[in-house]
């Protein structure tokens, strides 16, 4: 138990330091230590908790809060938090005062446009992993892809694309 | 579900001199109100509470801010709950942002995560949550589209974001190293870009 809250500490805290361009680029990182390292749930049920995270209201990243709870009780969704919260909000503080000197600094342009590309490649990695550890049957597939279409085309409110993808899913067609 | 979220700020009669301070106790019922009613990312209601509704930041002072928080490492609105109250009523104000940021999104997806559990034998949930978890990644995949298209105009930008890509997805490299080398390349390549810019080639 107390090896698992370590762990938990261990991983939140470096990803916590890791998530430039926000939470969706650590995700990929988030599953390989959950799944492939730590066995603590499989890639299914991984995605599972993702999609519960993305109905819920908030940040976009309370499936870390998630997570910590289904490995260890309320104790994993303490440290998990504190862990993923904690060290990028000290840095927040620390830059806070340095910030109105550095912010029309070109360095700093250059940093920022410098990690768009990555940040890219991390979130297309993310969508690839979430989405391949879904269900594998057709009618999956077809609300993954309607909802991305939509997504990407309209400014629908993503809670209706959630919504309705249950619904479907509910009736069991297809499954 | 909710009609009207609160009256519009207009019925103020204060122009842009009329922002308010917050006190420790206003910011975690702002930041609380915030986690609780933002569906879908929290970044545009948390500008017409911060700016519109609550007078917190002027629209510019805002925008300024949020450029340090999606700068950093983080989520930008929970680097934004810590800034502001940092900025506002320093350590005491800091923590009672992001607390009252997550307080209630916790609570909310521990209680759906209970649900889940119970309930994950029953076929009928079970049926639902494939479709909840179908739209999921369809959303994400169109959050993906709209980061990487841009970069269908920088070729070697694009290079980056497939090696990256390429490594987290296909090769499962762990995050870190992965960082450690494809960030001083990204920065490389915007400082030659910059650089061109600036001899106007």
């Amino acid at each position: 138990m107390n090896a698992t809250l370590v762990a938990l500490a261990t991983i939140f805290s470096q990803l916590s330091l890791l998530a430039f361009g926000g939470g969706n680029t650590i995700l990929p990182e988030m599953q390989r230590q959950v799944v492939e390292v730590h066995h603590w749930m499989p890639a299914s049920e991984f995605s599972a908790l993702f999609a519960l995270a993305q109905a819920a209201p908030g940040p976009n990243m309370m499936i870390v809060t998630l997570v910590g709870w289904h490995v260890a009780g309320w104790a994993g969704m303490l440290v998990t938090s504190i862990a993923k919260f904690g060290p990028s909000s000290l840095v927040t503080i620390a830059v806070l005062h340095a910030w109105d000197r550095f912010k029309d600094r070109p360095w700093r342009r250059i940093a920022q446009k410098g990690l768009v590309p990555v940040t890219a490649g991390l979130v297309a990695a993310s969508a690839v992993l979430i989405a391949r550890a879904s269900d594998p049957s057709w009618i999956a597939w077809a609300i993954t892809g309607v909802c991305a279409a939509l997504a990407f085309r309209t400014k629908i409110h993503p809670l209706w694309l959630l919504g309705a993808g249950s619904l479907i899913g509910l009736t069991g067609f297809g499954q | 579900m909710k009609p009207a979220i609160s009256p519009p700020a207009s019925a103020d009669p204060g122009t842009d001199a009329g922002l308010v301070t917050p006190t420790v106790r206003d910011l975690f019922l702002g930041f609380l109100g915030l986690g609780f009613t933002s569906f879908g990312g929290a970044l545009p209601l948390a500008r017409r509470t911060i700016v519109d509704q609550r007078r917190w930041l002027t629209a510019s002072e805002f925008t300024d801010l949020l450029g340090l928080c999606q700068f950093l490492p983080g989520g930008n609105v929970i680097n934004l709950s810590v800034a502001l109250g940092m900025r506002f009523q320093g350590w005491r104000g800091a923590l009672a942002g992001i607390l009252g940021l997550i307080a209630g999104p916790s609570l909310v997806v521990i209680g759906l995560g209970v649900i889940y559990e119970r309930t994950q034998s029953d076929p009928h949930i079970r049926h639902l949550f494939v479709g909840l978890a179908a739209a999921a990644a369809g959303l994400l995949i169109s959050m993906a589209l709209k980061i990487v298209l841009p970069l269908r105009r920088e070729p070697p930008a694009a290079v980056v974001a497939a090696l990256g890509f390429l490594a987290i997805a296909v090769l499962r490299t762990p995050l870190l190293p992965t960082m450690l080398v494809l960030t001083p390349i990204g920065i490389a390549l915007a400082a030659r870009a910059v650089r061109n810019q600036g001899d106007s080639r």
